[in-house]
């Protein structure tokens, strides 16, 4: 079947956000009756990809071809009218609509003005049937199991005659029966000769389901070989691929004496990735860098931590006292400090100055009497400014007018002005340039200099093992494995991370 | 979205800082924030200033269209103590939008307390000041307890303000005519509330009528409320929580105790409307206050307080309603009919709200 002519062929292209080339000519093709897989590192281009073939985002260059016809994809309609469908891993259902409404959502029949309800039932069902699988057709989508609203997916792209189907991370969410049930669906599918790309992070399953793999990394399509020979290890190599970057400062050595400045004894929480059972230390001048996938729960490890949710169970203790973590207030009393991964949403209020969030956690500190003490807070604020080099034109400016590696020091500052001795940085250097980037390294290092623990959360793999002493590997909201730096390989990691071994 | 970022270090740098750079990036700092206080005064005088010359400009107009009346100090007297009660719910309902509230209870908070507070005088023993304190400090108490039970659906269960304060404007309204029977309640001995309701500071100095004590509360309301919006820790946590709960939460600040205070200020505030209310009209009636919550929203939103949250100011609200309350003296001056009253405001109110759209947007496009 990998001879026949592709039903869909994407050549050379192109996709730059200001700052990132995030695709950097990639060819990429799909035969009818074909599942393809995609895999690839967190940002090494495959949503991008996908998204300019939903017609969600334009590509700056390259050629698109269906049915060996050059076409322009110039948004979601003109997607769905090539046949191509696109199944997200957060589901695109109404909550409020049942599975029939959903189905026919946006392609309903008609009679006149009116919509055609009986029309949309029997072409619902005979979708359903077709697929040979039982929905409760009345039930709103909001009610549905995860399983049940993928197939709704599934089958709202039946109905809109798709030929070629996007998953991204189908399985993520299911269980082990599920999924032997959707494979067994995508089997039935292939039969008919509609095709897939199948994008998952969890290497282990693709040898049951994918013909043909194409490995992205940094947004370059690296290798496209056939399923049967792609070994695991290969498949690791090839996602890795590159040597670790040696643009990181040199740690200094955890002293073999320092103390334990973290504490955390089988913390669990009910955030949307449950966290289970997680407990580890760090020690003063100590960076541990937590690995993992998007969606393992490295940040719910660390929101669990700050109070940002608060744990259901568990100790944490920070240099030796135990704290009660009820809530981020708490967690800063205690000298917890959690810089997060989405500063604009979560670190930063946008429309206040640069003074004005630099003093927002400790504003008790600059209060005189009654009234904010505004000459103090503005000397604070410009030390902070001068410590961490922060571009701004004064401490008035309004952090939104800032660029992104100001803004994420502006995050920073706000923690350094308080007497924090645990510093959790998730995805620190996301988004910034790599000047930003090794400023922020060396600011980790003068932390530790100073006796501070830190715990990193990042998706690039070179920076948690670049930037850490001890590397944590987190799949489920589990800690599954702890090496130490000199162990911690990028192929044993995300063998862990994705489940292959351990 | 994604991140505008330049490239702005020519060359990295990871060494830190040291001891001359720091001293000489916290002078430039401080001598350019100081260049950007003076930048904003001016600017702030500027445009206060312009405003000034419009308004005189306007006032004069209208002076000559409305025969001389307009400018009497009586006059202007008159619509100070007009938009007395308005003004003071509005400076508590600033509180509450900037937190991307809203508070529509206020108006029917100003009928139940001025009914409780008609009462509560009656029943008192005693009469002079302690009658007064007692009253203006039951009637603020139950203000105050509406604004709490707004807030703890609100706070608790993330149920939308709208939905709370609309509930507790029909049982505010309910309660208030229960509890008066229907009937407007006399104030039987109104000497301790007189002071308020028709008394002067300085009548009769220069000649002018003096200036009424009700508009004396205002003002002190008005200053309180800009020193705590603008001064205090208070006033910064209700800024930003308005403009991202998220962060704020995460910066440790109890975001659902300052959600509780702002609409128990609201509450208070409402009740503060209702003392006056009952010292101007000498009795407490369930029907006050009908439609005052429009009128506070339209002089936040006016006075250029974001319905979005994040952004507010009380001399805006305080500008705000002093720009209602002129433009229905005015209409009343030159006979504008009541219906056409309705239309003009409510393009007042649209005209400020596509303002703040417009600034959205442009923020936005940047």
């Amino acid at each position: 079947m990998i001879d026949a002519a592709p039903l869909l062929t994407m050549r050379d292209i192109v996709k730059t956000f200001p700052g990132v080339r995030a695709l950097d000519g990639v060819t990429f093709d799909v035969v009818a009756g074909e599942v393809h897989a995609l895999v690839g590192e967190n940002g090494a281009g495959k949503s991008t990809l996908m998204k300019i073939l939903a017609g969600a985002q334009p590509a700056d260059s390259g050629e698109i071809t269906v049915d060996r016809k050059k076409v322009a994809i110039d948004g979601p309609r003109t997607a769905e009218r090539l046949g191509i469908g696109m199944i997200y891993q957060e589901f695109n259902l109404v909550p409020d609509l049942g599975v029939i409404e959903n189905i026919v959502l946006g392609v309903e029949p008609r009679r006149g003005l009116f919509l055609d309800r009986a029309a949309a039932a029997s072409e619902a069902a005979k979708v359903l049937a077709e697929l040979g699988i039982t929905l409760p057709l009345d039930r709103p989508a909001r009610r549905l199991s995860v399983a049940e609203q993928q197939l709704t997916e599934i089958a709202k792209c039946l109905v809109r005659k798709a030929r070629l189907i996007v998953m991204d991370e189908p399985t993520a969410s299911l269980t082990d029966r599920e999924i032997d049930a959707l494979f067994a669906l995508i089997a039935k599918l292939k039969a008919q000769n509609v095709a897939f790309v199948y994008i998952s992070h969890r290497l282990e399953e693709l040898p049951r389901i994918a013909d043909r793999v194409t490995v992205l990394r940094d947004g370059r399509g690296v290798e496209t070989r056939p399923m049967a020979q792609m070994p695991p290890d290969d498949l690791i190599r090839l996602m890795v691929g590159r040597a670790l970057e040696n643009h990181f400062p040199e740690l200094p050595p955890v002293a073999p004496d320092a103390p334990v400045v973290l504490d955390v004894r089988g913390v669990s929480s009910a955030s949307a990735v449950r966290v289970n059972d997680v407990a580890f230390q760090v020690h003063a001048g100590e960076i541990v860098g937590l690995a993992g996938l998007v969606g393992a729960g490295r940040t719910e490890i660390v929101r669990a931590i700050a109070g940002a949710d608060v744990p259901t169970k568990g100790e944490i203790s920070v240099g030796g006292k135990r704290v009660v973590v009820r809530s981020p207030r708490s967690a800063i009393a205690a000298g917890i400090a959690l810089i997060t991964e989405d500063r604009k949403a979560q670190g930063l209020v946008l429309g206040m100055s640069v003074r004005e969030n630099t003093t927002l956690a400790h504003l008790a500190q600059f209060e005189r009497g009654l009234f904010i003490d505004k000459p103090a807070e503005m000397s604070a604020a410009n030390a902070e400014i001068a410590e961490l080099r922060i571009r701004t034109p004064s401490p008035e400016q309004l952090v939104r007018n800032l660029s992104g590696g100001n803004q994420q020091k502006v995050v920073l500052a706000k923690w350094l002005i308080g007497h924090a001795r645990v510093f959790l940085f998730d995805e620190p250097t996301r988004g910034i340039d790599v000047g930003a980037k090794a400023e922020i390294y060396a600011l980790m290092v003068e932390l530790l200099r100073h006796g501070a623990a830190i715990v990193m959360v990042s998706s690039e793999l070179p920076e948690v093992l670049g930037m850490s002493h001890r590397v944590l590997v987190v799949r489920g909201g589990e800690i599954r494995a702890d090496f130490a730096r000199a162990d911690a390989t990028p192929a044993k990691v995300i063998a862990v991370a994705a489940g292959v071994a351990a | 979205m994604a991140d505008t970022d330049v490239p702005d270090a020519p060359v990295p740098d990871p060494k830190p800082p040291d001891a001359a750079e720091k001293a000489h990036v916290k002078a430039e700092m401080t001598a350019r924030a100081g260049d950007v206080a003076a930048k904003q005064r001016r600017d702030a005088a500027l445009r206060t200033g312009g405003i000034a010359v419009a308004f005189v400009a306007l006032l004069a107009v209208v002076n000559v269209l409305a025969h001389g009346n307009f400018l009497e100090p009586e006059n202007i007297t008159n619509v100070l103590r007009q938009i007395t009660p308005n003004a003071i719910m509005a400076v508590g309902q600033t509180f509450v939008i900037i937190t991307a509230g809203i508070d529509l209870s206020v108006g029917s908070l100003v009928a139940l307390t001025s009914v409780v507070m008609a009462q509560v005088t009656n029943a008192l023993p005693f009469g002079g000041p302690g009658n007064f304190v007692v009253t203006m400090v039951a009637g603020v108490l139950i203000g105050c307890a509406a604004g709490w039970i707004n807030a703890l659906p609100v706070v608790r269960l993330g149920l939308p303000p709208f939905i709370t304060t609309l509930a507790m404007m029909q049982i505010a309204r309910g309660l208030a005519f229960l509890l008066a029977h229907g009937q407007p309640i006399p104030v039987h001995n109104t000497a301790p509330f007189d002071w308020l309701g028709s008394g002067y500071l300085l009548p009769g100095f220069l000649r002018l009528p003096g200036l009424p004590f009700a508009v004396l509360l205002m003002a002190v309301v008005v200053i309180v409320g800009a020193l705590a919006l603008g001064r205090t820790a208070f006033g910064r946590y209700v800024l930003a929580l308005g403009g991202n709960e998220e962060a704020a939460r995460l910066a440790g600040i109890d975001t659902g105790r300052v959600k509780m205070m702002v609409y128990m200020i609201s509450g208070g505030c409402a009740a503060i409307a209702g003392l006056l209310l009952v010292a101007r009209l000498s009795d407490g009636a369930p029907q006050n206050g009908s439609g005052y919550e429009l009128q506070a929203i339209a002089a936040v939103v006016v006075g250029g307080t974001s319905l979005m949250g994040g952004r507010g100011t009380i001399t805006g609200t305080f500008f705000g309603a002093l720009l209602l309350g002129v433009l229905y003296n005015v209409m009343n001056l030159i006979h504008v009919e009541s219906y056409t009253q309705l239309i003009v405001l409510g393009l007042v109110v649209l005209f400020a709200l596509v303002l703040d759209a417009l600034r959205k947007r442009y923020l936005a496009a940047r």
